[in-house]
């Protein structure tokens, strides 16, 4: 019972901070937004017993990450007011027609195999940050050695943006 | 009792939330957060799919989308400051030098 009303209270911050994050004409209002559902999520996973997961969550989303958006926003545009006119029409409407539509089509294929599925939430997986480490470093090897890969790939590249220098249209002759 | 069904039908919603984020507005910043977003919910779907059929794959796809955002989100950024820096600005509408 307890868990029903942290679900429902949690599902409406989740769905107020997109909100948010969507309308929001100030980036930070944004920002701040998407942290509130990065929190609400870390939530449902400890419902969920997955705690690791939960905790990576509010580690990497809602400290490295959002720090770093933060971070570009204050560098780049935080005192700019969005220029809210569209250059296509009927963008904005599609947008929110197609966006509710994609709602709509999982919703509904989704309750033939979700909701009506097998009656599930079991006990929970004990000990989870075992039985995580036993498939990351058992059977998943091979994909978590990849992503030294990618993180190394990522650093470089990073590191070769940073110490790109457009030139500017006026330095062009 | 909150099946995972619930977490799924949220997922959803987020989703679709973060998709019309990411059509509708034109700051490239909201657009990256909005992808975050989308992200975000696919991991709820993943975790909740897990703990419905009692597999710990589930958490460990979930853990590896989110260091592939990580890695997405320290790159975009780069770009986006990389972009600033030519232009001044962070409007994707103004960025069409590709587009002839």
């Amino acid at each position: 019972m307890i868990e029903v009303v942290v679900f429902l209270i949690f599902a409406g911050v989740a769905i107020a901070g997109a909100l948010v994050m969507v309308m929001g004409r100030n980036p930070v209002h944004s920002a701040v937004g998407l942290l509130t559902t990065m929190f609400s999520i870390a939530v449902f996973y400890v419902l969920q017993n997955a705690h690791f997961v939960a905790a990576v969550q509010v580690v990497i989303y809602a400290g490295a990450v959002m720090t770093l958006f933060l971070f570009v926003i204050m560098m780049i545009g935080v005192d700019k007011t969005e220029d809210t006119t569209e250059q296509i029409p009927w963008q904005r409407p599609i947008a929110i027609v197609v966006s509710v539509g994609l709602a709509a089509v999982i919703l509904i294929a989704g309750s033939r195999a979700w909701i009506t599925g097998r009656s599930i939430f079991v006990d929970g997986i004990n000990e989870t940050i075992e039985v995580v480490a036993d498939a990351l470093f058992g059977t998943w090897t091979l994909a978590f050695l990849s992503t030294v890969f990618l993180l190394t790939i990522a650093a470089v590249g990073t590191i070769a943006m940073a110490q790109y220098s457009p030139r500017r249209p006026e330095e062009e002759s | 009792m909150v099946t995972p069904g619930w977490y799924m039908a949220l997922a959803a919603v987020l989703f679709s939330i973060g998709g019309a984020g990411v059509l509708v507005r034109r700051n490239a910043l909201v657009m990256f957060m909005s992808i975050e977003l989308m992200l975000n919910s696919v991991n709820l779907t993943f975790v909740a799919a897990g703990t419905g059929l009692g597999l710990i794959e589930g958490q460990t796809a979930a853990l590896f989308v989110i260091v592939v955002a990580a890695a997405e989100v320290t790159i975009g950024l780069a770009i986006l400051v990389a972009v600033f820096r030519g232009r001044a600005t962070a409007n994707v509408d103004e960025l069409s030098s590709l587009g002839g």
